[in-house]
C-alpha cells in the first residue's frame, strides 16, 4: 500500500519536474536557436556562459513586478485566468507515455480524448484574460482565440482520430504499441496538420494573431504583470513541450527507433520531442504572422479537407489490409 | 510555375544557413572593434608642428575650434642678425559637442598639426566636458596610427624625394671637393 502511495507520488514528482525543466530549455533554445538564425548572439551575460540561466533572471525579474489588477476588471477571473491557462498542460503531460511499459505519469484509458480536451481548457485562459482585463485590445485578443480555437480544434480531432483508428485504440501507450514504421509515410499528411493546428491552438508564431504585439499591442495577455505574465509565458512552453509529445506520440512512434527500444525507449521520445520543438521554433523565426482571414481561411479550406482526406485514406487502408 | 511551397521550403534554408554561419554581432565593451586606420573617431593634436596659422579655425564650419596664442619675440640667431617674432600656443580647443566630423580642419592644415585618430571611447555626462584641450588633444597623437603603406608601385612621397635630392646633391658636392682636393695634391 505505501510503496502504491510512493510510486504516485514519485510519478507525479517526476512529471512536475519535467514540466518546469522541459519548457525552460525550450525558451533557452529559442532565445539562441531564434538569435543566430538572425545572425545574432542571444544571450550572453546571464549565468557567465552564454546566458544559460537568462531565463532564471527573467523570472526573478518578474517576481520583482508589481501585481496589478485593473480597476475596473473582473477580479477574481483575472487572477484565475493565468492559472487555467497554464494547469491543463500539466494535466496533459501526465497522460503522455514517454517509455514502454508503464513509463507514464498516469495512464488513462482514453488518453487521446483525455488529452485532447484538457488541452482545449487551456485555451480558456486566454478567453478570460480577454473578457476579464476590461480592455478592448484584450477584448480583441480574447475573441480572436476563440476564433482560432474553434477553427483548429476541428483538424486536430480528426487526424488524432486517424491515427487511433489505424491503432484501433484510444490509448496513448496503445497506439504507440501498434505503431509500425510504415505509419509515418501513411499518417504524414494528418501529422503536418496535426501540429500546424496545433502550433495553432498555442498561437504561436506565425499563428500568433491572438497576441500580435503589433495589431492589438498583446492580445489577452496587455494587462498582465508580474508572475500572473510569467504564467503565461510559460503555459506557452509547456504548450510546446505538450505538442511536440503528442506529435511524437501519434505520429512519429513514440519510443520505437532502429535500435534500443527497449532500455532507451524514452531517450527516443525525448529527442523525436526535442526537434519537433526544434521546429517549432524554426517556424516562428522563419515565418512571418498570417492575417486573421488567411488563418481562418487556411483552417477551413486547406487543414479541414486535408484530415478529413486522411481519414479516409485511414478507412480505406484498414478495411483493404484487414 | 514553381512548385506549391517551395516558397515556404527557401525561407526555412534561408533561417537555417544563417544559423550555422558566424554570427554579425560585435561584442563591443568585451571585445574592441578592429577599426580601418582612417576611422574618424577623435581629432588628435600634434601641437609641435602647430603655428598658430589659424586655417583649422577659420575653416571649421561648426566654428568649434578655440585657439589663443601671443607672439615671443625670437633673440637674432647670428650676431648682428634681426630679431625675429614667433607664435606660441596657449590654448587649443576642440569642442567635440559642436564638431560633426567632416575633416576639413586637418585636410587644411598645410603643417600637418592635425589627424584623425580611430579612438572613440571619449563619451562624456556633461556636454561642457567634451571641450577637450591641448593636452587631452595631444595625448590623443599617441593613438594615431601609422598611415597605411604606399602601393608597391607608387611615386616616392614628396618630401623623401626632396630630402633625398638634397643628400644626393650634399654627396655629389663632397666629392667634387675630394676630387679638387687631390688633383691639388698632384699639382
Amino acid at each position: 500500500m505505501s510503496s502504491d502511495t510512493l510510486d504516485v507520488v514519485l510519478r507525479l514528482l517526476g512529471v512536475f519536474v519535467v514540466f518546469l525543466v522541459l519548457p525552460l530549455a525550450i525558451g533557452q533554445t529559442e532565445h539562441k536557436v531564434m538569435a543566430h538564425m538572425q545572425g545574432r548572439l542571444g544571450p550572453m551575460y546571464a549565468g557567465g556562459f552564454h546566458g544559460w540561466a537568462q531565463l532564471v533572471a527573467d523570472g526573478v525579474k518578474f517576481a520583482q513586478k508589481e501585481d496589478i489588477v485593473p480597476a475596473g476588471a473582473d477580479r477574481r477571473v483575472f487572477q484565475l485566468a493565468p492559472a487555467v491557462a497554464l494547469l491543463p498542460y500539466l494535466l496533459v503531460l501526465v497522460a503522455i507515455p514517454v517509455g514502454p511499459g508503464n513509463a507514464v505519469g498516469q495512464f488513462v484509458d482514453a488518453g487521446i480524448f483525455f488529452v485532447l480536451a484538457v488541452m482545449g481548457v487551456g485555451v480558456l485562459g486566454s478567453l478570460m484574460a480577454g473578457w476579464a482585463s476590461a480592455n478592448k485590445f484584450s477584448l480583441l485578443g480574447g475573441l480572436r482565440t476563440a476564433a482560432q480555437l474553434l477553427a483548429y480544434e476541428l483538424p486536430m480531432v480528426l487526424t488524432a482520430a486517424s491515427v487511433a483508428m489505424a491503432a484501433g485504440t484510444v490509448s496513448l501507450p496503445g497506439i504507440v504499441d501498434a505503431f509500425h514504421w510504415w505509419w509515418v509515410p501513411w499518417q504524414i499528411v494528418g501529422g503536418i496538420v496535426f501540429f500546424t493546428a496545433g502550433l495553432a491552438e498555442l498561437q504561436r508564431p506565425p499563428f500568433d494573431m491572438p497576441v500580435a504585439d503589433s495589431e492589438i499591442i498583446f492580445g489577452a495577455y496587455t494587462e498582465y504583470t508580474g508572475l500572473r505574465f510569467a504564467m503565461f509565458l510559460l503555459s506557452e512552453y509547456a504548450g510546446i513541450v505538450v505538442l511536440c509529445g503528442l506529435t511524437t506520440v501519434l505520429f512519429l512512434g513514440g519510443w520505437h527507433g532502429p535500435f534500443g527500444a527497449d532500455g532507451l525507449g524514452w531517450l527516443w521520445t525525448l529527442l523525436k520531442t526535442a526537434v519537433l520543438a526544434f521546429v517549432v521554433i524554426w517556424l516562428r523565426v522563419t515565418y512571418p504572422r498570417l492575417r486573421e482571414d488567411q488563418l481562418q481561411k487556411l483552417a477551413w479550406t486547406v487543414l479541414i479537407p486535408l484530415a478529413l482526406a486522411q481519414i479516409a485514406l485511414t478507412g480505406v487502408v484498414k478495411v483493404v489490409t484487414q | 510555375m514553381p512548385i506549391p511551397g517551395s516558397g515556404l521550403a527557401k525561407g526555412l534554408a534561408v533561417t537555417l544557413r544563417t544559423m550555422t554561419r558566424r554570427s554579425v554581432t560585435a561584442q563591443y565593451p568585451d571585445v574592441q572593434p578592429e577599426l580601418p586606420p582612417r576611422t574618424r573617431g577623435v581629432i588628435g593634436l600634434f601641437e609641435e608642428n602647430c603655428t598658430v596659422c589659424m586655417l583649422c579655425a577659420r575653416e571649421c564650419p561648426d566654428w568649434c575650434i578655440y585657439i589663443d596664442s601671443h607672439k615671443e619675440t625670437v633673440p637674432a640667431a647670428t650676431p648682428g642678425g634681426r630679431e625675429r617674432s614667433r607664435n606660441v600656443l596657449d590654448r587649443f580647443a576642440i569642442d567635440f559637442a559642436l564638431c560633426m566630423y567632416c575633416g576639413i580642419c586637418i585636410e587644411v592644415c598645410p603643417f600637418d598639426a592635425l589627424f584623425w585618430s580611430p579612438e572613440f571611447e571619449y563619451a562624456e555626462t556633461d556636454i561642457h566636458d567634451l571641450t577637450h584641450e591641448r593636452d587631452k588633444l595631444r595625448e590623443w597623437m599617441w593613438t594615431v596610427p601609422e598611415p597605411p603603406a604606399l602601393d608597391p608601385a607608387a611615386e616616392e612621397p614628396k618630401e623623401i624625394a626632396a630630402a633625398r635630392k638634397t643628400a644626393e646633391k650634399l654627396a655629389a658636392q663632397a666629392q667634387e671637393q675630394a676630387q679638387a682636393k687631390e688633383q691639388e695634391g698632384e699639382a
